[in-house]
């Protein structure tokens, strides 16, 4: 067993409201300075920067997993994470094919850039990435779960793209791993909060659209950095568990 | 009719800076408060009801050159979100009052969907 603290919730300069500093080097290199040892690329939409990143923590002791943070129809944010490549691009191609053919407005938005390892432009998407699939959450979780990643609602204490903002309550037949919540408040206040997020296991995420939103705040006991040992943590299962990193939280009262 | 005049008759707050409401006539009004619906079904010009207060609210107003966004039972956009439409020219106005309450007056004022 082996502690990681993980980060599962990193957007780069391809989605267009993250800032330029969001390249492959900064990110991989910021998350060292942390002693992050996992973290997850998830794009607004898109997965086209995840390869880039891989690459930039190419010898050092930081795991990347492919990610998206897809945005349901219903308007619901839901982390997509998975093992390996193949698995995010056959989700992208899926996701793709529902999409809306929407232009994006960089002056509006932000620009969306995809970079290669060192940070060097490659070219940009055109797509307007902040928008919603038409596939909807139900048809989202069972996606990425064919596929053998997790789906996981995100920043589901905030008031806008959140499934308790937009649903009101999770749905009991969703097949979802975890439930993120926002660096704004702890688990702990939480659990009172939501009486909705029931016995859910919680990660937090530092939606980090800046690499000082970094945060780092899971803590993870894990043979190996995968979506199956990740699933066993939030069980509590085989040794492997979950906690969280009190030092990261910007309010750590009511921890 | 005017924007001044449904500022007026709603008693709206004007969030942002833009104050040259009798200049401004919204062409319809659309109320939803899913991005996307909006970004599909708002006619240019038209004027939006919405309890949305984050950013993206600004983005859409202003891709659609919408007459002003009403922002419903006092949610509360923050300062970067306010003078991002500043910077757009976006027009922002508040109220306590939902948004049924809301496009009922302002169909009793005789705005339409188109």
């Amino acid at each position: 067993m082996k502690t990681y603290r993980a980060e599962l919730h990193v957007h780069t300069v391809l989605s267009p409201c993250a800032e330029i500093e969001m390249i492959p080097p900064l990110i991989v290199q910021k998350a060292l300075d942390l002693g992050i040892e996992l973290i997850a690329i998830t794009d607004h939409n898109a997965s086209a920067n995840v390869q880039a990143v891989q690459r930039a923590a190419i010898g050092t002791t930081l795991t990347v997993l492919p990610g998206m943070e897809l945005q349901t129809r219903e308007e619901v944010h839901l982390l997509c994470l998975f093992d390996t490549l193949e698995q995010a691009e056959s989700w992208q191609a899926f996701v793709d094919e529902h999409m809306p053919r929407l232009e994006n407005n960089a002056e509006l938005f932000g620009e969306q850039l995809v970079v290669d390892e060192t940070g060097e432009f490659v070219r940009r998407e055109t797509r307007l990435l902040l928008t919603s699939a038409t596939l909807s959450l139900k048809e989202a979780v069972a996606g990425v779960t064919r596929l053998g990643g997790i789906a996981i609602p995100a920043h589901v204490d905030r008031k806008a793209f959140s499934l308790i903002a937009n649903l009101g309550w999770i749905p009991p037949d969703l097949s979802i791993a975890a439930v993120e919540i926002s660096r704004h408040l702890s688990p702990a206040e939480a659990r009172q909060r939501f009486p909705q997020l029931g016995s859910y296991p919680l990660i937090q995420g530092g939606d980090a659209h800046r690499l000082g939103e970094l945060l780092g705040a899971n803590i993870f006991r894990l043979a190996a950095p995968t979506v199956a040992e990740l699933i066993l943590a939030f069980r509590n299962e085989d040794g492997r568990s979950l906690t969280f990193h009190s030092g990261a939280l910007d309010n750590p009262e009511g921890q | 009719m005017t924007l001044q005049e449904i500022v007026d008759q709603l008693n709206l707050r004007p969030l942002t800076a833009r104050h040259d409401f009798d200049q401004v006539t919204p062409s319809s009004g659309y109320a939803s408060d899913l991005l996307s619906c909006v970004m599909a079904g708002a006619r240019r010009g038209g004027l939006w009801v919405t309890l949305q207060a984050h950013a993206n609210i600004v983005a859409v107003a202003a891709l659609l050159d919408l007459s002003a966004v009403i922002i419903t039972e006092g949610a509360m956009p923050d300062p970067e979100t306010i003078a991002k439409a500043n910077e757009e020219g976006v027009i922002l106005l508040s109220t306590d009052k939902s948004t049924f309450h809301i496009v009922g007056r302002l169909w009793e004022l005789g705005l339409k969907d188109h």
